[in-house]
C-alpha cells in the first residue's frame, strides 16, 4: 500500500472527519477537527490497511497571533507499511483535548510534555502532573511569550540553608539582533526584478 | 493476631551511580519486589528546544551534541537531514561516507558505554575498563575531524565542517581490524558468564505487542524480535549502498538487547570499513555559497566570498517555510528531528523526540513484579542518557 492508496483510502474511509489530506517528503499530513482524535486515531491503528501501530510523539505548536492559538501534532509510524502520518489539529488557548493513554500507553509522558511545555490540557489523563521542570514551577516555557531567559533563578541561600528561587537578575538581558538586511535584495527590490524578468 | 505491613517506598536517585545520570526513581517496594516506579525525570532539562528557536539553523547545531553525549554526532545527523530536506540540497558524497563513518563511531562510542556500565551494574568491573580505552582511542578519532573529543559541532547541512586530516582514514582502518579483537574479549567476559546470564536472561521482558505500544525504538524493538532499522528500512545518506545485516533478539529480555549491541557493534566495524573503502577524494560540503561558508583563502581576495561569510556568520542562511520530520537511527533507537521552518534563518520550531524518553517511560511496566536488584539491570539494558531523556 503505498502513500497516493492509503491517502485516498483515509479519505473514503473517514470523510467529513478529514478536512485535508497532503503528501510530501514521503509522509503524510492530515488535519482533522479537534473532536474527531479518538475515531480518526483508533480507526488508523487498527484498519487493517493503515497499521499505524506506533505512535512517535506528541507535541504543539504555538502561533500566538491566531485566534486558534495551538497546533496539536501527532507523529505515527506503521511499520508493516513502512509509512508516517503527521496528525494536526488546532485548538484555542484554553481548550481542553482528548488524552491518547488509553488507544497508546507511551503517550501518558507524551501529553504530559505537551501539557509542562505549552499548558495544553487533557482529559481523561491519569497522572497529568509536569514532567520536565523543576518542582513548583510556573508558566509554560515553550510558548512563544515566555522569554528565553526565564521569570525564576535558582540558588542556595546560605541564611535559609536551602535552595530559594528569585526573579532573574542579569548583567545584559539576551539580545536578539535584527540581521534581516536586504541580502537577497529587499522585497520591492526582488518585485521590480521579477517583474523585468517577466518582461524579456 | 495480625499485623498490617506497610509498603515502602524507597527514592533511587538523583546522586546513584546505577541510575545512568540523574533519575529519581521512586520506587514502591513489597519486601523486595517492586510494584510501582515512577520516574521523576528533568533534573538535567536545559531548554534545548527553546534555545534552537532564538538561534540560527547553524548556531543549533552544537545543542545536539549535548542531548545524547555519548554519541554526539548522531543526533547532529538528524537536524543536518532535516535541514536538507527542507533546502533538497545534495550532500557531496564523500561527505556522507564521512557522516556514516563517524556515526558508525558513535554507535560503537555508545554500545560500548552501554554494554560496559550495565555489566558493572551486575557486578563486573573488567570490562569497563578494557571497553573505555577504546572508546579513548575513538574519542581522538572524533577530535581529529572536528577539534573537541565530545562535543563535535562536525555536520553541517549540505556535508561536514571540514575534510579529515591525513592519516586519519587509515588510523581508523587500523582500529577496524585490531577493534574486533576487543569485542571478543568482551564477549569471553560476558556472553556465558554465569553471573551475568543469572542476572539479565528473563529479566525485563517486552514483549513485540508492547515493544511497539510503548514506543520502543532502536535495540529495545529489535531485541523483541521485530526487524526494525530505519538505515534498512528507510535508508537514508548511503546506507543503501552499504551491506550490513540486522541483529535481532528473541526473548526481548535484557540479555538480548545486551547480545544485540554487541552484533550491532561488529556490524559497525563492517560498515566503516566498507566506508573506508568506497571514499573517493572529493568536495566535503554542498558547493552553494548561500550555505556553505566560503574558504578562508577566498575571504582576502573576494568582495562576495566576503559578503557570504559575514551574511553566513551573522544572520545565516535562510530556510522556506516548510514542515517535516526526519528520523535517524541513533545508538539508542528513532532519533527524531520535528522541524518547523518559517523562511527566517531561524527554525520556528524544533521539536526533538529523543529514543530514551519513550524508554524510560516504560520503566513502571517493566520493572513491576521484578526484585530491587533487577532496577538496574534494567534500567541499564534500557540504555538511558539524560541528556536525550530531559534536552
Amino acid at each position: 500500500m503505498n502513500l497516493i492508496d492509503l491517502e485516498k483510502k483515509i479519505n473514503s474511509e473517514l470523510t467529513t472527519k478529514i478536512n485535508k489530506t497532503e503528501i510530501k517528503y514521503n509522509q503524510i499530513y492530515v488535519e482533522i477537527d479537534k473532536d474527531d482524535l479518538i475515531d480518526v486515531v483508533l480507526f488508523i491503528k487498527t484498519n487493517k490497511y493503515t497499521k499505524f501501530r506506533q505512535l512517535i510523539d506528541i507535541t504543539v505548536v504555538d502561533y500566538p497571533e491566531q485566534t486558534q492559538r495551538f497546533k496539536v501534532v501527532y507523529l505515527f509510524l506503521s511499520h508493516e507499511f513502512n509509512q508516517r502520518m503527521i496528525l494536526s489539529y488546532f485548538i484555542n488557548e484554553n481548550e481542553v483535548i482528548s488524552s491518547l493513554t488509553s488507544i497508546f500507553p507511551s503517550a501518558n509522558w507524551m501529553e504530559r510534555e505537551v501539557f509542562d511545555m505549552y499548558g495544553v490540557n487533557f482529559k481523561d489523563h491519569p497522572d497529568l502532573r509536569r514532567i520536565l521542570t523543576d518542582y513548583g514551577f510556573e508558566g509554560h516555557p515553550l510558548r512563544k511569550d515566555f522569554p528565553l531567559t526565564g521569570h525564576t533563578e535558582v540558588r542556595y541561600n546560605e541564611e535559609q540553608k536551602k535552595v530559594i528561587s528569585e526573579p532573574v537578575k542579569l548583567e545584559q538581558n539576551f539580545r536578539n539582533f535584527d540581521y534581516e538586511s536586504p541580502w537577497e535584495g529587499t522585497q520591492y527590490i526582488k518585485e521590480q526584478t521579477n517583474n523585468n524578468d517577466k518582461k524579456d | 493476631m495480625t499485623k498490617k505491613i506497610k509498603n515502602l517506598n524507597l527514592n533511587f536517585g538523583p546522586q546513584h551511580p546505577a541510575a545512568h545520570g540523574v533519575l529519581r526513581l521512586i520506587l514502591e517496594l513489597d519486601g523486595e519486589v517492586v510494584e510501582k516506579a515512577d520516574p521523576h525525570i528533568g533534573l538535567l532539562h536545559r531548554g534545548t528546544e527553546k534555545l534552537i528557536e532564538n538561534k540560527t539553523y547553524m548556531q543549533a547545531v552544537p545543542y545536539f551534541d549535548r542531548l545524547d553525549y555519548v554519541a554526539p554526532m548522531n543526533q547532529e545527523h538528524a537536524f543536518a537531514l532535516a535541514i536538507e530536506k527542507i533546502l533538497k540540497i545534495e550532500v557531496p558524497i564523500r561527505a556522507q561516507y564521512i557522516r556514516v563513518i563517524f556515526c558508525e563511531i558513535g554507535r560503537i562510542l555508545s554500545h560500548i558505554l552501554n554494554v560496559t556500565t550495565q555489566a558493572l551494574d551486575v557486578g563486573a568491573l573488567t570490562p569497563s575498563l578494557w571497553g573505555f580505552e577504546e572508546r579513548e582511542t575513538l574519542m581522538t578519532f572524533y577530535e581529529r575531524a572536528s577539534g573537541s573529543r565530545l562535543h563535535a559541532n562536525y555536520f553541517r547541512a549540505g556535508g561536514v565542517h571540514k575534510d579529515l586530516p591525513a592519516g586519519l582514514e587509515n588510523d581508523i582502518l587500523n582500529f577496524c581490524e585490531s577493534f574486533p579483537k576487543v569485542i571478543n574479549d568482551l564477549e569471553n567476559l560476558l556472553t556465558d558468564n554465569r553471573i551475568f546470564k543469572q542476572r539479565n536472561v528473563d529479566i525485563g521482558i517486552v514483549t513485540k505487542e508492547d515493544a511497539l505500544d510503548y514506543s520502543f525504538s532502536g535495540v529495545m524493538i529489535r531485541g523483541s524480535g521485530i526487524s526494525w532499522d530505519l538505515r534498512k528500512s528507510q535508508p537514508y545518506e548511503c546506507y543503501e549502498q552499504l551491506e550490513f545485516k540486522i541483529p535481532v533478539g528473541k526473548n526481548g529480555d535484557c540479555y538480548d538487547r545486551y547480545l544485540c549491541r554487541i552484533e550491532e557493534m561488529k556490524e559497525s566495524v563492517s560498515i566503516i570499513k566498507q566506508c573506508l573503502n568506497k571514499m573517493e577524494k572529493g568536495p566535503v560540503k554542498s558547493q552553494d555559497g548561500k550555505i556553505t561558508p566560503p574558504p578562508k583563502k577566498e575571504l582576502k581576495q573576494s568582495m562576495e566570498a566576503l559578503i557570504h561569510h559575514f551574511k553566513l556568520f551573522t544572520e545565516g542562511y535562510r530556510v522556506p517555510n516548510d514542515e517535516t520530520y526526519t528520523a535517524v537511527e541513533a545508538p539508542k533507537g528513532e532519533f527524531g528531528v520535528y522541524l518547523i521552518s518559517d523562511g527566517s534563518s531561524k527554525p520556528y520550531k524544533c521539536k526533538i523526540r529523543a529514543p530514551g524518553f519513550s524508554h524510560l517511560q516504560s520503566m513502571d511496566y517493566l520493572i513491576k513484579g521484578h526484585m530491587l536488584a533487577d532496577v538496574p539491570a534494567v534500567l541499564g539494558s534500557l540504555d538511558i542518557v539524560f541528556g536525550e531523556v530531559d534536552r
